[in-house]
């Protein structure tokens, strides 16, 4: 099979060859360049910040040990983070299953009507949502408080999960159930024994997927909370200040993004393939 | 014999399905009920609620002198003020950038992304190291992404240095615009790519064949066949970027600053009245924002006819003719 496509493409003109192994090289570049200056930056010395060498002079982790002075609000934000990406993604997921599974398999009326609804819903902009929020919460004081990002981040999530959850569901093949009725099972121990192992690869890409969604969320987080100890990591970042005067310490802020930002490049590498599935298959964002 | 396989198979799946569709539509309901609350509470309510607020003004000093505790209503003033005067200018001026970047970023974006679509699709080796650097932009915060931009296009940053000139770029004007988009287009750009790839890769290989033993020259391919048989994967991911690109904040925000008239977005100036409980005239800014999204939105799916939910439907479809053919 590969002499096959070898030979083939030894009679094609060296352009054809050699074209698209270009094209994907300058995509490769055009990705990761940025977030390779970003690692980079954060492994000089913070006194070598505006050096711009390729590669640093002399590697260091000052940068990150900076970040976690005690002080900044980061590694506190970043166990905020996980506590409110976490419980949207947990909350988000039970109730957004029942609604795909009955989406993708019942036959009912309005079912295109509902599904609109809630592809309708994830397009509003986030803002008309949150000055209302906002104002509400602060009269029933939950301003600084993690169910006051959390709820709110329901907008977005839920209609993303179900969307996602509906496309999986739905390659599912009906014999399963089926088959599962027949055996006596009632619907319900169909969808929870049958279906629910097998599409868990299914359920999986959907956390993934709504984790880094919420993890990314910055406005609501910078609305809701202006109390250090419970701003998320985002917020603390894009607020840094650090310990170098009045500069703006770049080094540290890039040593946090890159600790942001690692965890999710290291899922989105090991499931790349399930999450461009996943992705398409949403078509949402 | 086959044939009358197939025509004994179809009575129990009728039964049964009538049996298991019976109050289907009160079972529907249940189990959907959750996620329908759950939405009215935090997209519904809110909205109404803002449409409410933005008719209302919350203290400040009454007409008597006194100050006034509480919300009072005021009719359309709060709209009549963001049309008129300072605040009309600032409004136009958001929306100018609203609207500007929405169609600098989603232009680009798209171009590049079916560009990088068509290589992808072209390219046999390196596909999976693509697939995975395409998603590294994906997955980094905006606020990150911000940041970095932000450090990239600084005074004596790398790309001063890399393009040898000494342009200010995080103050206003044209270049902090310029660095907005730029760091848009880099964060967007290759999800288009993903989107366009998987529609490119629904078009089956036959109808190239045949293009090509009719003689069709590339350019033709591409205009005849790829774009019309990509269209629907791209109208969807155009219309869901150019609704994201409508409410941007992060990344002026972040990348620039609030207060910098020149990349001041609809949602920075709802979010900063906000932050000084002006909650009347934030409101107003949020619906007015809103309003347009929708008629963006509608205008779209009228006019391209972009089809939002056309893969369920199509199912929808399916299963319809199997029915009927079952019968």
């Amino acid at each position: 099979m590969a002499g096959r496509i070898d030979v083939k493409a030894a009679e094609a003109p060296w352009y054809r060859r050699w074209l698209p192994l270009l094209g994907v090289g300058l995509i490769v570049l055009y990705c990761l360049l940025p977030f390779y200056w970003m690692i980079v930056s954060a492994l000089r010395r913070p006194s070598d910040q505006f050096d711009n060498s390729i590669v640093p002079k002399v590697w260091s982790v000052d940068n990150f040990k900076d970040v976690f002075q005690a002080g900044t609000g980061f590694g506190r934000g970043l166990l905020n983070s996980l506590i409110v990406a976490g419980t949207v993604t947990i909350l988000t997921l039970i109730v957004g299953m029942v609604a795909a599974y009955t989406l993708a398999r019942l036959e009912f009326r309005f079912k295109n009507a509902v599904l609109a609804i809630i592809i309708t819903t994830s397009m509003f902009p986030g803002i008309s949502l949150v000055i209302p929020l906002k104002k509400l919460f602060s009269d029933i004081e939950w301003i600084n408080t993690y169910q006051a990002m959390i709820v709110p981040s329901l907008s977005f999530a839920l209609p993303l999960a179900v969307w996602n959850l509906t496309a999986f569901f739905r390659q599912m093949p009906r014999e399963l159930e089926q088959a599962a009725m027949v055996d006596g099972c009632t619907p319900a121990q169909a969808f929870r024994k049958v279906i629910l192992p097998l599409a868990a690869p299914g359920v999986f890409t959907t956390a993934i997927i709504t984790f880094i969604a919420a993890w990314n969320e910055f406005l609501i987080a910078v609305s809701m909370v202006n109390r250090k100890d419970i701003q998320t990591a985002n917020v603390v970042i894009a607020a840094f200040t650090g310990t170098s005067g009045r500069d703006q310490p770049f080094g540290s802020q890039m040593a946090a993004g890159v600790v942001v930002t690692i965890p999710l490049v290291i899922a989105v590498l090991i499931f790349q393939r399930r999450i461009v599935a996943g992705l398409t298959a949403g078509g949402v964002k | 014999m086959s044939q009358s396989a197939s025509a004994v198979e179809p009575p129990p799946s009728k039964v049964r399905r009538t049996s298991f569709n019976e109050g289907t539509g009160r079972l529907a309901a249940l189990l959907l009920s959750p996620t329908l609350i759950v939405l009215v509470l935090v997209v519904v309510y809110p909205i109404i609620s803002a449409l409410r607020e933005s008719l209302y003004t919350s203290g400040g000093i009454g007409d008597d002198g006194f100050v006034v505790e509480g919300t009072q209503f005021v009719g359309l003033d709060n709209f009549a003020a963001i049309f008129s005067g300072e605040t009309g200018e600032r409004f136009w001026n958001a929306f100018y950038n609203t609207t500007f970047f929405t169609v600098t970023c989603v232009v680009l974006e798209t171009l590049l992304g079916v560009l990088m679509a068509l290589v992808m699709h072209k390219a046999f080796k390196g596909r999976s190291i693509v697939r995975a650097s395409i998603l590294v932009p994906w997955a980094i915060p905006t606020v990150v992404s911000a940041l970095l931009w932000k450090w990239i296009f600084q005074a004596d940053g790398v790309a001063n240095a890399v393009l040898g000139t000494q342009v200010l770029w995080s103050t206003e004007g044209w270049q902090s615009v310029l660095s907005v988009i730029i760091a848009d287009t880099w964060k967007t750009a290759p999800f288009i790519g993903l989107l366009v790839l998987a529609g490119l890769q629904t078009i089956p290989d036959e109808v190239y064949e045949a293009a090509k033993v009719d003689g069709a020259s590339p350019w033709k391919t591409f205009t005849r066949i790829t774009l019309p048989l990509v269209k629907p994967a791209l109208l969807v991911a155009v219309l869901f970027r150019i609704l994201d690109t409508l409410r941007i904040f992060d990344l002026p925000y972040v990348l620039v600053g609030p207060n910098k008239e020149s990349v001041e977005t609809l949602s920075i100036l709802a979010f900063l009245e906000a932050n000084q409980t002006r909650y009347g005239p934030a409101a107003a800014y949020a619906t007015l924002l809103f309003v347009y999204v929708a008629v963006v939105a509608y205008a779209f799916v009228k006019l391209l006819g972009a089809d939002v939910i056309g893969e369920a439907r199509q199912t929808g479809k399916k299963a319809g003719r199997r029915k009927k053919g079952g019968a």
